[in-house]
Order: C-alpha cells, then sequence, then structure tokens
C-alpha cells in the first residue's frame, strides 16, 4: 500500500511516457445520469450525505476538503445535514488552533467554522474543486459537445475513475520491471508502458496507470438509507458529493439564471413591442 | 454634430438657463442623445451598445469581486473560492464577471466585422476606426491579466507562455520580459502588477470609448448603403435620419436584452463552458499543463503565432536576410502583432472608393472567406502544433495577411461595383414599401 501511494508525480515523470504525451491518451469515460444535470437539476439530499459517508470512511484518509467548512454541511442545497450532527460530524475531527496555549497553539475539537483538514499525504491531491478542475473535454481533441449535450463533466469523470481499475492488459505483462501503479482506464496523466505501444506511436489500450490503489470495490460503506453499496453507486455518490463540494452553490445559480432567464424574455418581448410601435409610422409610409 | 443639421438644445427654465451658461452639460447630453443616426441601421449596428453595456457590468462587478479579493500568490485562489462560496451572491458576481469577458470579445468580433463589412473604417471615419483598434489592444491586455489573478494553474502558465513572447525581441527581450513581471520569472511580483493594471485598463476603456463615440459623432455613422447622409438642409438630413432617442435607443436595448436572455443561460446553467477546467487548480510552477491554451478569444491570434515555425521558408528568408536576428519565435510575435495592426491600416490599404460591401459583388465573398478565415484560425489554435494542423494555421494565416495586404488593395482597382441608392432615405423605402404599392392599407375590421 505505502510503497504505491509513496510514487509521486514526479516518479510518474520518469516512467515511459511523459505528461506532453499525456493528453494523447485516450479515456473510457462514462455518462452517468446526475440529479444535478440540466438547467432544473439539483443536487440529491440523501445521494451527498451518502457521499460524504464515503469521503469521511475511505477518502479522508489520504485526502483533504480544505475549501469546504464544516458548517456548509448543514447548508441547503448541500447535504443539508441537520444542525446537531453537523455539530457532532465536526467535533470528530481536530484542528490546530495557533491561538491556543498561549499562542504556541494546540489542537482541539473542530467547530462548525473550521474547514476540513488538507490532505494527509503530500502526493494526494486536495478534492475540493476537483469534480471542476477535471471538467475538461476542452482538450485539444475534445470539444467540448459531450459536456454541452449530455452534461458530462468533472463528476462523470470522478465516477469513472472509481469503476476504471481494470486488470493490467497483456502488453503491460510484458514490462520489466512491471509497471508502477495501476491501470485505470479513465486516468489520463499516468506512466504507460512502451510495450503498449505500437510502431505508429498509438496507443494499443485506454488510460494510464495511477498511483492511487482501488479505493473503492463495493459494499465498502453500509448506508443508513439502505441505499445499495455496490461499487457502480459508490462511485456514484462520491462523484456527486464531490460535485457538490466544487460547486455548492449549483442550485442557488441554477435558480439565479432561470429567474434572470425568464425576467430578460418578458422584457424582450416588451422591448420588441415596444420597438415596432415606435417604428411603425416611419415604415410602410403612405407617401 | 456630425455636420449633420439639426436642432439643437435649447434651454427652457431659468434654471437650464442659468446652468447652460456656466457649464452646457445638457446640451452636451441632448445633442449626443439626439444625434441624427440614418434610419436605415440593421441589426449588426447594436453591438455598440452591447459593448458598453459590458463594460460598465465588468466594472461594476470588478470594484465588487476587489472588496474580497487578494493579490497574493498564497492567498488568490482561495480568495477566489471564499467568493464563490462565503461572499453574498459572490459565486453569481464572479460568473458574470467571467462570462463577462467573453462576452466583450464576442461583441467586439461583431462589431469589428460589421465595419470592415460595411467600409465603416473608411474616410472620414479612420480615427474611429484606429481607436476602436487601439480599445481592442487595451480590451485584450486587461482580458489577460484578469484571468492571470485567480492565480490557477493556466493563469500561473500561460502568464510564463505570453511574458514569453516578449523574451522573444531580439537583443532587449529579455529585459522587457523581466521588466513586466517585475522579477526573472512570474511570481509575486507580476501578479501585484497585473493586479493594479487589471484595475486601471478598464478606465482607460472607458476613456477611450467617449473619444470613439465623440469621433463619430463627428463624422455621423456609417450605415449599411455607406452613403452619406445628405448635409445640404435640415430637412434633407430629416429625410435620411431619425434621432438617437428613442429610436435607436429602443432597439438597441431590445437587441441587447436578447443577447442578455443567452448570457443569462450561460452564467446560469453552463459557467465554466467556456473556461478551462485547470484553473480550478492552484498555480504550481513545479506542474507544467500538457497543453497550454489560451481562452477562446485569443485563438485566431495565437494560432498565427505559432503558425510560423522554423521550416516555413518565408521564416527561413527572413531569417537569413536579417542575419539571423529574426528567428522564427521572433517572427511569430512579430506576424501576431502584425495581424492587428493590418487591420489597423486597412483605412489605407483598403482602395475601393465605394464604402459599403453591398455593392462590391467580388469583395464580399473575399470578405465572407475572411470571416472563415478567422473561425478556422480560432478552431486550429486549440489544436496541437502538428500535421495537419500545423499546415491549416500556416494558410489560414497567410490568408488573413493577404486578404489586407493584397486583396483589398487590388480589389479597389479590379473590381466593378453595383449601383448605390441615392440617399439613404430611397434605401430605406425600398425596404418598407409604401402600402398603397401593395395591398390595399389598413383593411377597417369594423
Amino acid at each position: 500500500m505505502i510503497r504505491h501511494l509513496t510514487l509521486s508525480a514526479a516518479a510518474a515523470l520518469a516512467l515511459v511516457a511523459s505528461p506532453a504525451m499525456a493528453a494523447e491518451v485516450e479515456t473510457e469515460i462514462e455518462d452517468f445520469a446526475f440529479s444535478f444535470e440540466g438547467p432544473f437539476g439539483s443536487y440529491d439530499q440523501n445521494q451527498l450525505q451518502r457521499g460524504l459517508k464515503i469521503y469521511t470512511e475511505i477518502c479522508s484518509a489520504c485526502h483533504g476538503l480544505e475549501l469546504v467548512a464544516f458548517r456548509n454541511l448543514h447548508d441547503e442545497g448541500g447535504p443539508h445535514l441537520p444542525e446537531d450532527q453537523m455539530f457532532a460530524y465536526a467535533e470528530q475531527y481536530e484542528v490546530f488552533d495557533q491561538a491556543l496555549f498561549d499562542g504556541e497553539g494546540d489542537f482541539r475539537p473542530a467547530t462548525p467554522a473550521d474547514k476540513f483538514p488538507g490532505s494527509s499525504l503530500s502526493n494526494a491531491p486536495d478534492l475540493s474543486l476537483m469534480a471542476k478542475a477535471r471538467a475538461g473535454f476542452h482538450g485539444p481533441y475534445g470539444t467540448g459537445l459531450a459536456q454541452l449535450f449530455k452534461g458530462m463533466g468533472g463528476a462523470e469523470y470522478i465516477a469513472s475513475l472509481m469503476t476504471g481499475y481494470h486488470e493490467e492488459p497483456e502488453c503491460a505483462l510484458e514490462m520489466d520491471p512491471p509497471m508502477d501503479g495501476f491501470y485505470n482506464v479513465a486516468f489520463a496523466s499516468g506512466g504507460f508502458p512502451a510495450t503498449c505501444i505500437d510502431e505508429k506511436g498509438k496507443h494499443m489500450v485506454p488510460g494510464s496507470w495511477i498511483s492511487m490503489s482501488q479505493p473503492l470495490w463495493g459494499e465498502d460503506v453500509d448506508f443508513d438509507d439502505g441505499h445499495s453499496n455496490s461499487l457502480e453507486h459508490e462511485a456514484e455518490d462520491i462523484a456527486a458529493f464531490l460535485m457538490w463540494t466544487a460547486e455548492p452553490k449549483l442550485v442557488a445559480r441554477k435558480q439565479a439564471g432561470l429567474t434572470g432567464v425568464i425576467f430578460l424574455t418578458i422584457l424582450s418581448v416588451l422591448l420588441y413591442l415596444t420597438n415596432k410601435k415606435l417604428w411603425a409610422p416611419h415604415k410602410h409610409k403612405d407617401d | 454634430m456630425g455636420g449633420i443639421p439639426h436642432d439643437h438644445y435649447e434651454p427652457k427654465s431659468g434654471g437650464e438657463k442659468w446652468l447652460h451658461k456656466r457649464l452646457p452639460i445638457l446640451g452636451l447630453a441632448y445633442d449626443t442623445l439626439m444625434i441624427p443616426t440614418p434610419k436605415n441601421l440593421n441589426w449588426m449596428w447594436i453591438w455598440g451598445i452591447v459593448l458598453a453595456f459590458t463594460l460598465i457590468l465588468q466594472i461594476v462587478t470588478g470594484i465588487v469581486l476587489v472588496m474580497h479579493y487578494v493579490p497574493h500568490v498564497d492567498m488568490a485562489f482561495t480568495s477566489v473560492e471564499h467568493i464563490m462560496r462565503d461572499v453574498n451572491g459572490g459565486h453569481m458576481i464572479r460568473y458574470f464577471h467571467m462570462n463577462g469577458a467573453s462576452l466583450f470579445f464576442v461583441a467586439v468580433y461583431a462589431h469589428m466585422f460589421r465595419g470592415l463589412y460595411y467600409g465603416s473604417y473608411k474616410a472620414p471615419r479612420e480615427v474611429t476606426w484606429i481607436i476602436g483598434m487601439l480599445m481592442y489592444l487595451v480590451m485584450m491586455g486587461t482580458a489577460f491579466m484578469g484571468y492571470v489573478l485567480p492565480w490557477g494553474q493556466m493563469s500561473f502558465h500561460g502568464t510564463a507562455v505570453i511574458t514569453g513572447l516578449f523574451g522573444a525581441i531580439p537583443f532587449v527581450g529579455d529585459s522587457i520580459q523581466t521588466w513586466l513581471l517585475g522579477a526573472g520569472a512570474v511570481g509575486q511580483p507580476a501578479l501585484n502588477r497585473f493586479f493594479s493594471l487589471h484595475y486601471l485598463l478598464p478606465f482607460v476603456l472607458l476613456g477611450l470609448t467617449m473619444v470613439h463615440i465623440w469621433a463619430f459623432h463627428t463624422t455621423g455613422n456609417n450605415n449599411p448603403t455607406g452613403v452619406e447622409v445628405r448635409r445640404t438642409s435640415k430637412e434633407d438630413a430629416e429625410k435620411d435620419t431619425l434621432p438617437f432617442w428613442p429610436y435607436f435607443v429602443i432597439k438597441d436595448l431590445f437587441a441587447l436584452a436578447v443577447i442578455l436572455v443567452v448570457f443569462m443561460a450561460i452564467v446560469g446553467f453552463m459557467p465554466n463552458y467556456l473556461g478551462h477546467p485547470d484553473n480550478y487548480i492552484p498555480a504550481n510552477p513545479l506542474a507544467t499543463p500538457s497543453h497550454i491554451v489560451p481562452e477562446w478569444y485569443f485563438l485566431p491570434f495565437y494560432a498565427i503565432l505559432r503558425a510560423f515555425t522554423a521550416d516555413v521558408w518565408v521564416v527561413q528568408i527572413v531569417n537569413f536576410l536579417s542575419f539571423g536576428i529574426i528567428d522564427a519565435k521572433f517572427f511569430g510575435v512579430l506576424a501576431m502583432f502584425g495581424a492587428i495592426a493590418v487591420m489597423a491600416l486597412a483605412p489605407w490599404l483598403d482602395t475601393s472608393r465605394v464604402r459599403s460591401g453591398r455593392y462590391r459583388p467580388m469583395f464580399k465573398w473575399w470578405f465572407a472567406l475572411l470571416v472563415v478565415d478567422f473561425i478556422v484560425l480560432m478552431w486550429v489554435g486549440a489544436r496541437p502544433a502538428e500535421f495537419p494542423y500545423d499546415w491549416i494555421s500556416l494558410i489560414a494565416s497567410a490568408y488573413w495577411f493577404a486578404y489586407f495586404l493584397v486583396i483589398l488593395p487590388l480589389l479597389g482597382v479590379i473590381e466593378k461595383p453595383l449601383p448605390q441608392p441615392a440617399t439613404i432615405e430611397d434605401d430605406f423605402n425600398a425596404h418598407y414599401p409604401a402600402k398603397s404599392d401593395g395591398k390595399p392599407a389598413a383593411t377597417p375590421a369594423e
């Protein structure tokens, strides 16, 4: 476990494929039907609470969430934990407070005003914004059309990454020494074995090798609401939760957008009629 | 104003007369608002209002954002996230500002191509055109520096690439780059000065806007026929024009409202679609993104920058003739700025005496190709620099220069223009024939 986790991004550079080539990697990103897609979509509160549980029990071992405050868990439009549960949740964490112990600082239980801790491993990225930072289908080959028409974004990427761990393809088994990391069909920027690149320089298999070992296997977490904890469902739940941490105001934003569109449409109609009436005497004159 | 005869402001009440003697500000406002405007202006003449609105939108949202933003390399990224998460309405303000930049460029490109098609740059409106080009440069500088402020991955590495362009200038390039960044590399000094300039330049733009309006109010608006308003008498002028208020204000506001419906939908439903996801990763000097791509509105000129590589024969000849001073990198920089310079010189490169493209049968096609060329450049600017994109960008860049330097001067000589209407009134009435021409006027329903 530790061996894999210490495989840093720097070490990945030393692998066969350079990051510059990584963009040419084909990845398998599946389209999931999330509740927050589309102009009227909003977060599924229960799903966010399940995702929080997965984050707490699994992801948080390595990954931080340092842009999110505990009080946000109580936010409407988000997981909306009852206030007492949110307080109790915060208290599970210890934070370092410089003001304590005569300015020397000490640890104390977290309060709702505190933020989640950062990553405990230097090569484990913070997850707060991951769903927006990985929304990229804008790359040199991506046209963004999947994003436009299917609502595919970072949440799809995260869920696909969770379910994208596969047995190493045969071509990789010829590598000596064997590849570091784990084969994942959704991961683009990792190492890639030379034995899986054909004469034309094309990759024979999708994805690349990621340093994170498979975090979810299915039935990792038991949900209080009795929801299925199969791998696919867990992947969806954590992806939805991370979408919320990245874009906590999504619901408010869509409401504002819809209100704005309706008001401006009415205004457009009124201005159209005003304009028509105003110009009428000057057009089609009877002289 | 405009040499177009029209009624001027007359102070009526005692208070107005008192003020008018001391400061004729109401007269200025009246004459500006009531300026005679060609009544045949089409829907491509609405972009000026959209641009003015967007500038105000950007300044207002920007001022609010500055109240919460911290220009420090360790805090800039989190302060933007603080705006997105904790500031009341902060996420909307920031998304308005972010997408406002895109609206600004959509409008400015439409505005510029309108001018290029209808010959709005031609005498006597060269100064309006030149000021417009200056505004475009200031806009690009402002947009670029604004993109640096969130201090994400694209901010950081984009800054390194763009300031690196100045480093390509022979002899003094490195000094200029260091001077721009305030240090040898992108860091705190660069962030601080870009923040300062990003706040300053919009007000420069506001000043230039006033001069731009002053200039075309002096010459009068161009119009789709390119035929000037009759200035022989007030009666003649009134047959060609209508006052800006209320006719064009209401028309432009209607167009603005329709455009804002689309803008609001983008801000509300897909605010990050036009941005680059990598900018949601905090800047890390040690990890360079695999593809550094500028925002969409820079892509056409970015494509021209990259098109001229060392294996292009023009580059090799120039390199040889300049004793190696102009290498491929510097050539690319010259080409990029040259692409804007040739556009600025259009008033003197276009030899045709006919102003509007509507009456220029050959010009029309070359112009349509220029629009396609611009879109191709925008597309190819986001592609990797490899076959076949390198060839596409080279051909597209070549056409851009050919249009301004070869086609515009030649067309004026070889093209046979179509007859133009004698007056704006004729053109307007041809579009809106009198009702008695066709079916009988208003059929009484009662």
